[in-house]
């Protein structure tokens, strides 16, 4: 079996052409790039201003309620709605950004909220007592201090939108999920399997990549301050082991 | 010089957190706001720099009412320190210090020489300007939180328990390396604790609150410990007062002795003749070192026989440390020494009672005795 999807996954033939695994990666990868960005472009600025300012929490419940809905079903009313109003490729692309968008929200949202919200209360006071502006306190304090958890929220949205990417297929737009899809009906389950291997793989890369960003971006600061934390915690365990 | 006038603060809920609160912080002094957890200590520093707006009344710097300027700006222009420091974790150290001469418009690099120029002043040299604060102590970081409130120089400094987060020996030494640094600078500062010792040791000037807002009394250390108002600072106060006191008494005049001395390496038989009586003081290059009984020695005098119990007072200095000196000798006779630490010779502890019988206490304000005195009667 795995020798079989092995063999499916090397052979030249299935990476080429206008189905082939090349394009149904590019086509994955653009409704998730796509999709991430635009929930991103929307969550942080919201989340962050949530934190900030600590008022309109509520919206953080809201949109943690989303996260219950079956993206299958959201996906099926929402092509739906469009089916009738949009011509073309679109009426069944815009339904899938739309429904993982909002995927992708939740966490992003949660993401820069708690990260501006759990900023320590000193740091914050200080810098305003220092003469810093609403907004300077955010760009300059609150959103680097956030940076962490901003990248926590932005991994775990990636690898939900690249998994469920897959759902897009049934809806006839390209992208991985074809394999699954496709596999399913012609019982072809090297395929299937096959297909499942290459979505677990690209999410692999796609955090990787996000991983390595974030040793980038963050502040090293705050890098040596979990990692001290880290270690702490972890020394205070090891001596509390022997006599309890 | 900041003034409190007739200054109210009632929190949302119905506190009342400082209630008609005037005094006067004078310019290039410590003032000391101390008081009780929860008497309004910490609601009337942050009226100063605006972080929290006055219910009623006015505060003033150098006449100019707060309220009439913009809240950054005003910050800007002031020193802020806080308890633990709040240091911004995303910035190494010599950036958090320049945080307002760039808020001020420096250029980034004069900034960050200004910065590490200020962490010198406050012993932290070289490497740590390039550390994250997350890799510094507490007291470290207390010291480049006093920095990043001294970096644009400001003339006016607000604290907060800046010192109370450290341990006690720690706190000591900040302490006087603060007090040597205002010494240097002059600033105009506003100082909350709830130490009484602390607020002796740092103020020129005390205010003592009571919970519910109100000032119990202003005076200066010495008058504070001679004449508290009531019962409430008396309390506050605390214990031993009239031998707190002696610290700020300076030491007059006090008939010295002469003391003979000999030096390290001085065999027995030459002690033994230097000796008046059981008890032999060491000097090295006339800085007192220690006591011997020569009776006692059986080889050359080094470092490891001194008896080191004697505490030692400059002549200049308070009369507490001269009677501490005195009390504390193992022969009984203090020694005292110039501002270099060279012997100038040895009292006794009767001959600084006697001195200290001779200076005046602090003389009673009228107004305190008053029967409604301006700060204290009528709420008691
Ligand atoms: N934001 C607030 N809302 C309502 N009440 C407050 C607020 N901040 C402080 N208080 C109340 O006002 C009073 C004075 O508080 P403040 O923080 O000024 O005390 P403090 O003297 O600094 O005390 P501590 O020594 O414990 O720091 C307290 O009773 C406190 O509960
Ligand atoms: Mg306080």
């Amino acid at each position: 079996m795995i020798a079989q999807v092995w063999r499916w996954l090397v052979d030249g033939a299935h990476w080429q052409g206008g189905t082939g695994i090349a394009q149904r990666l590019l086509e994955h990868l653009e409704y998730s790039g796509m999709s991430v960005l635009i929930a991103a472009i929307i969550a942080l600025p919201i989340g962050a201003f949530i934190g900030h300012a600590g008022r309109a929490k509520w919206i953080i419940a809201v949109a943690n309620a989303f996260r219950a809905i079956p993206s299958l079903g959201l996906l099926f009313v929402v092509a739906m709605w469009f089916v009738s109003r949009l011509q073309g490729d679109a009426a069944y692309l815009v339904p899938t950004i739309i429904v993982l968008v909002i995927l992708a929200m939740p966490p992003l949202l949660a993401g820069a909220y708690s990260g501006v919200s759990e900023v320590d209360p000193a740091a914050r006071d200080a810098a305003y007592g220092m003469g810093m502006t609403h907004r300077q306190v955010l760009t300059r304090v609150e959103l680097p201090c956030a940076l962490p958890l901003i990248f926590s929220g932005l991994r775990s949205a990636a690898l939900q939108v690249i998994a469920t990417a897959t759902i897009a297929a049934s809806i006839s737009v390209g992208g991985l999920g074809r394999y699954l899809i496709d596999g399913l009906a012609n019982s072809d389950y090297t395929e299937m399997a096959g297909g499942a291997v290459l979505v677990a793989a690209l999410a692999l890369v796609v955090d990787g990549v996000l991983a390595a960003l974030q040793r980038l971006v963050v502040p090293g600061g705050l890098r040596t301050a979990r990692s001290a934390r880290r270690r702490r915690r972890a020394s205070a365990v090891t001596q509390a082991s022997p006599t309890g | 010089m900041i003034r409190f006038e007739q200054v109210v603060k009632i929190y949302a809920g119905g506190q009342t957190a400082v209630d008609d609160l005037t005094f006067e912080a004078p310019t290039g002094q410590i003032t000391v706001l101390v008081g009780p957890s929860g008497c309004g200590k910490t609601t009337s520093l942050r009226m100063i720099n605006r972080m929290i707006e006055p219910t009623s009344g006015h505060i003033s710097i150098d006449d100019e009412d707060v309220q009439s300027v913009n809240a950054a700006r005003l910050r800007r222009g002031i020193g802020y320190v806080i308890q633990n420091a709040g240091l911004f974790p995303n910035k190494r150290v010599v950036d958090n210090v320049a945080t307002v001469p760039i808020l001020l418009g420096a250029p980034r690099s004069q900034a960050r020489t200004r910065a590490r120029e200020v962490l010198e002043l406050v012993g932290l040299p070289g490497d740590f300007a390039d550390r994250w604060p997350s890799q510094l102590s507490g007291g470290q970081q207390q010291r480049v939180g006093v920095a990043r409130a001294l970096a644009a120089d400001p003339p006016v400094m607000l604290m907060d328990e800046p010192f109370s987060a450290v341990d006690p020996v720690v706190r000591e030494q900040l302490q006087d390396e603060f007090l040597r640094l205002q010494r240097e600078l002059g600033k105009t500062i506003v100082f909350v604790t709830h130490d009484i010792d602390e607020a002796l040791k740092l103020g020129d000037q005390i205010a003592v609150m009571r919970v519910g807002g109100k000032l119990a009394q202003l005076a200066d250390p010495a008058y504070l410990l001679a004449h508290p108002i009531d019962d409430f600072v008396a309390g506050f106060v605390g214990r031993d007062r009239g031998y707190r006191a002696l610290t700020f008494a300076q030491t007059p005049a006090l008939p010295l002795a002469a003391e003979p001395t000999v030096p390290l390496g001085t065999t027995p038989q030459e002690a033994r003749a230097a000796t008046r009586d059981g008890w032999l003081l060491v000097a090295d290059h006339g800085r007192p070192v220690g006591w011997v009984e020569p009776e006692h020695i059986t080889a050359a005098i080094e470092p490891a026989m001194l008896h080191r119990g004697g505490t030692v007072a400059r002549a200049t200095g308070p009369l507490r440390a001269a009677l501490d000196a005195a009390l504390s000798s193992p022969s009984r006779r203090g020694v005292i020494t110039d501002d270099d630490g060279i012997l100038l010779g040895t009292v006794r502890a009767h001959q600084v009672l006697e001195a200290i019988e001779a200076t005046d206490r602090p003389e009673v304000d009228e107004a305190d005795i008053a029967p409604a005195g301006p700060t204290s009667r009528a709420d008691r």
